[in-house]
């Protein structure tokens, strides 16, 4: 007989789990048996809920508390305070401005979010079908196969207007109609989870909070299109988004929900999984179905395009986990449901995975067209601190930053596409004042020099050259004409690169000098970084009216560039400084200044080194 | 599983162990559990409530707790919430009075007036 009358969800989302989420489940295990209270009490790990930052989180129900920043030692508390008396534990809860939020669905987070392909993450046991089937799950898969053609299926999506959420915002129906009446005796369906930009983790989350979504997602597009066959292609770093989606594809199996003949429609489908090894390229199509083929990851020219010959030659379909998150909905509540969501042109939500110098990272799904200051403001909390906002970078290494003039932007394909950044899969870098923009751009720079697969020259070659110039511009080195060499450069590479990576490379170096260009000038004619971040352009130095001559500093300099005394005071030797911050954070009061632009000796010395070498190449 | 009226059973199935997390409720009993509640047997109260709930599988029945109500000198209490009807309190309760709730006020929707000691907000 169940005496439960609690239901307590932990996040165990990655970010929630390396917070500690796990040792808290053990704990409370621990302290519900010492109370003989294990019989009353569910507890469910479920995927992430969202708000990352106040991680470990958590949910108890009936009552929908909300806890934050839940540590081992508070389980004592909560089990004998809420679980047995009822009385749940008001200073874990969230408190902002001296309101308490007790119940999740009035914390400011979730206020503005409308939830469709995450609907369930945080809410069920990924690993458990039944919560899925509870929540409604495989009736969309049900009534496809039972009540619609494949042509029906199709036409749905159309009227839906879902557009692939990978980043390029392909209309998903064409693709489906393309495989739907390209006639072959074998065709594939793969979804693409090889998400690899830096501080994205939308599709990682979505497999491991609902991975049955994504399966019957991907079901309904085999149904439609006539393939009998899926891969799951999931980057090698996501052991557990593979576990669960692994579990769920064996637990479909058993049900029958999978497999030959499935609801009696003469309808077969398998799936199985595919790791990739950490390339970013191969989360482009042809370069990821190469490598499902056991070929290097290499793109190759479009067309043909998959839909036409893919995979083993075979008309393919490959499709983003967030699009498949989005379809079993959309067949339960009606594309018109779904398209009076978002723009016209893209209806619909989107996920976002929000991170960098903002209040509330963490994973969220707004309606098309929302502002970007109300997710950044409203939704993200806003920045951290006093610091003024600065720009974001949507898209990752493929998009574009946008500043302060664009947050009233609404969030959607063309809109950013139009100011030079674009939707991309939906990592949101939110940046203050005190980054450097050369610096962001040379850093998603060396991350796509180092992901090109060097198929083709503008990409393999052109991206290095638009490096070793961001690289000597902000090591002082900078020339007149870089700024144009630069976007000639970006330009060309755009234009003639053999697939997205190379195509869009350049997008964050082409953006920041458009809004930012002023700061580049300053890096090549000043050599000076305003924020201080590019090392070779800031310099620092001891104030001596403020310094007590402690010698801290010099103590705990490794390149031993600090000499004074207590009379003298100290002094850094400019040209040995490695510029490590180290006598900048020892510092008992604050008299190390960090200040921009080169140290007149650092010049001096530069100068006669370039003579030296002058004067070398010329014996 | 071959029929969307199999899947239906299924779901229908789990439903009923997530009910906890929301759904279809009809009347939700909500027992004091403040000090005074507790000293005055509410933990046993809440344990006959569910075990009555699961033994007469009434799955649109929830049970929660809240702390101290203020009505010390009638622990333990319970509130019996339901749906566009005034809330009914019960004072002084035991797992036989409980019994008698479950049966005459959950399954027959009569108010047992004897134990009530409130009715509306």
């Amino acid at each position: 007989m169940s005496l439960k009358h609690i239901d307590l969800l932990i996040c165990c989302g990655s970010g929630c789990i390396s917070a500690g989420a796990l040792k808290i489940k053990e704990r409370f295990h621990e302290v519900l048996k010492k109370h003989h209270a294990t019989n009353e009490v569910n507890i469910i790990e479920t995927g992430c809920m969202g708000p990352c930052d106040f991680g470990p989180v958590m949910v108890i129900y009936p009552e929908g508390i909300f806890y934050k920043h839940v540590t081992p030692d508070d389980v004592e508390e909560i089990v004998s305070e809420h679980f047995i008396k009822g009385r749940p534990v008001t200073r874990l809860m969230l408190q902002e401005e001296e309101k308490t939020f007790a119940v999740k669905q009035d914390v400011p987070f979730y206020q503005k979010q409308i939830k469709v392909a995450l609907e369930n993450c945080g809410y069920i046991n990924p690993e458990s079908l039944d919560e899925y089937i509870a929540t409604g799950g495989y009736e969309a898969l049900g009534t496809v196969l039972t009540q619609k053609t494949p042509q029906d299926v199709v036409d749905e999506m159309k009227a839906s207007g879902l557009r692939g959420r990978g980043g390029g915002g392909f209309p998903t129906y064409i693709k489906w109609q393309m495989v739907h009446d390209n006639k072959a005796d074998q065709k594939y369906i793969i979804c693409n989870a090889d998400e690899g930009d830096p501080g994205a983790f939308m599709d990682r989350s979505l497999l491991e909070g609902d991975p049955h979504r994504i399966l019957e997602g991907m079901m309904i597009g085999a149904y439609a299109m006539g393939a009998s066959e899926g891969f799951f292609y999931i980057r090698a770093e996501y052991p557990l988004a593979i576990k669960r989606i692994k579990m769920a594809i064996a637990q479909a199996k058993d049900m029958g929900l999978m497999g030959e003949n499935i609801f009696d429609s003469g309808f077969s489908f398998d799936a199985e999984v595919r790791t990739g090894a950490g390339a970013f390229v191969c989360g482009e199509e042809t370069a990821l179905i190469h490598s499902i083929e056991g070929e290097r990851g290499n793109p190759t020219p479009k067309p043909p395009y998959p839909a036409l010959q893919g995979l083993w030659g075979k008309p393919t379909v490959v499709n983003n986990v967030e699009t498949f998150g989005n379809i079993p909905t959309i067949f339960r509540k009606g594309a018109k449901w779904f398209s009076s969501m978002g723009t016209e042109k893209s209806p619909g939500t989107k996920v976002f995975a929000l991170t960098g110098d903002i209040k509330n990272t963490g994973l969220v799904e707004v309606p098309m067209g929302t502002t970007l200051r109300e997710l950044i403001f409203d939704v993200g909390g806003g920045m951290i601190g006093d610091h003024k906002f600065k720009a974001v970078q949507l898209g990752g290494p493929s998009g574009g930053c946008l500043t302060v003039e664009h947050l009233d932007t609404g969030v959607d394909y063309e809109s950013l596409k139009e100011r030079g950044s674009m939707m991309g899969s939906g990592g949101v870098i939110v940046m203050n004042e005190e980054k450097c923009m050369v610096n962001v751009a040379k850093f998603f720079m060396d991350f796509c020099v180092e992901e090109s697969c060097g198929k083709c020259s503008p990409c393999r070659i052109g991206l290095k050259q638009m490096l070793a110039i961001l690289d000597r511009i902000t090591s002082g080195y900078g020339r007149e004409g870089d700024i144009e060499e630069l976007q000639r450069l970006g330009e060309s590479i755009s234009k003639l690169s053999l697939c997205g990576l190379g195509q869009t490379a350049p997008n964050p170096v082409l953006s920041t000098i458009r809004y930012f260009r002023d700061e580049y000038e300053a890096h090549i004619r000043d050599r000076s970084c305003s924020t201080k971040v590019c090392k070779d352009l800031m310099h620092f130095q001891i104030d001596k009216d403020k310094c007590i001559g402690c010698s801290l500093c010099a103590r705990n300099c490794p390149a031993h560039c600090i000499t004074g005394s207590r009379e003298e005071k100290y002094l850094i030797h400019q040209v040995e400084c490695i510029k490590c911050g180290n006598c900048f954070d020892v510092c008992p009061v604050k008299a190390i200044d960090k200040v921009p632009g080169i140290h007149p000796d650092t010049v001096a010395h530069r100068a006669e080194l370039s003579k030296a070498v002058n004067h070398y190449e010329d014996l | 599983m071959k029929t969307l009226a199999d899947l239906k059973k299924i779901r229908e199935k789990a439903q009923e162990d997530m009910k906890l997390r929301g759904g279809n409720v009809r009347i939700k009993i909500v027992v004091g559990m403040g000090t005074s509640g507790i000293a005055m047997g509410a933990r046993e109260v809440m344990k006959t409530f569910l075990e009555e709930i699961a033994a007469r599988n009434l799955s649109d029945v929830l049970v929660t707790q809240t702390g101290e109500k203020g009505l010390s000198s009638m622990e333990p209490v319970v509130d019996l919430i339901e749906e566009g009807k005034p809330k009914v309190t019960y004072g002084n309760m035991n797992p036989d009075k409980v019994k008698k709730v479950v049966v005459e006020h959950i399954v027959n929707g009569r108010v047992v007036s004897d134990y009530a000691v409130a009715t509306g907000d």
